[in-house]
């Protein structure tokens, strides 16, 4: 079982009270009715799948019920870190040598 | 549902009577405002119970807490928060009929608690609870004292998990 560290918790807790949310970061359009086509496919359904570090929303839904983002590497299933919604991505280049969202044989 | 107490293996697993119960929410800005008005204080610590007038909180999350108090203070705590509430918007739900109340306690209740729940128990001290999964039942803890738990269950929950803990109480008692 996976112990994902809640910071709004401030626990490390088991994976059971959680839930899986897709991927982090990705901004709703302001002007919704300015989008073309091709940007409400690349909004809707474009998602970055990559072999490596993957920055994920997670909603702690059986204890604080709060959204929260992670990385974590698609590989390893590692937590690297977690980090409140709403705050900037960390760098994860300078806490562990490996490039974030990048596909392998890309770096 | 109802159900009768019942000792063995060290542990003994019972029902406790009603309580009123409220889910509070509100800001941090009108927190200090509904506290007062409650007459105890509101701690933003996920895990920690406070108590006064009669009254606990237990944090549930950043910006909820879980009231209780005796069956008739419910009117009063309703009246309280009412009164504060165009100084401070908070959103008070009436939840007393919602849970049954079980309490397991005794000398091998940790076993008897790890077989359901994930969390590391060493981690939630006496007065502290959380909102969490008992045997894929959302569950309120609470940790009472050293070898005493509550747990506040959901109604068409309840045989699921009494059918669990009475279960594993067996276990116990025949030294698995």
């Amino acid at each position: 079982m996976l112990l994902i560290h809640c910071p709004y918790c401030g626990e490390t807790l088991p994976e059971t009270e959680f839930a899986y949310a897709g991927e982090a970061h990705i901004a709703r359009p302001e002007n919704p009715s300015e989008q073309t086509d091709a940007e409400w496919v690349e909004y809707l359904f474009m998602r970055s799948n990559v072999k490596g570090v993957h920055f994920e929303r997670w909603r702690h839904i059986h204890g604080c019920g709060r959204f929260f983002n992670a990385a974590r590497h698609t590989v390893t299933d590692k937590f690297l870190t977690t980090y409140k919604a709403g705050e900037p991505r960390p760098d994860i280049e300078a806490l562990t040598g490996i490039k974030a969202g990048v596909k392998e044989g890309e770096k | 549902m109802t159900f009768d107490k019942k000792t063995a293996g060290g542990v003994t697993i019972e029902e406790l009577p009603a309580e009123a119960r409220f889910s509070l929410r509100v800001r941090d800005g009108e927190r200090a405002a509904v506290a007062g008005a409650l007459g105890l204080e509101l701690t933003d610590t996920v895990g920690v119970m406070t108590s006064g007038s009669g009254r606990k909180a237990l944090c549930l999350g950043p910006d909820e807490w879980v009231l209780s108090g005796a069956p008739g203070d419910a009117a009063a705590i309703t009246a309280a928060c009412a009164g504060v509430y165009d100084a401070a918007p908070h959103s008070l739900v009436e939840i007393s009929e919602r849970e049954i109340f079980i309490r397991a306690s005794g000398p091998a209740v940790e076993a008897l608690m790890a077989t359901g729940v994930a969390r590391d128990l060493s981690r939630i001290g006496p007065g502290q609870g959380a909102r969490t999964v008992f045997d894929g039942t959302p569950v309120v803890l609470v940790r009472e004292k050293t070898d005493s738990f509550r747990l506040n269950v959901w109604r068409s929950f309840a045989p699921h998990l009494l059918g669990h803990l009475f279960h594993v109480q067996k276990e116990l008692a025949s030294g698995l």
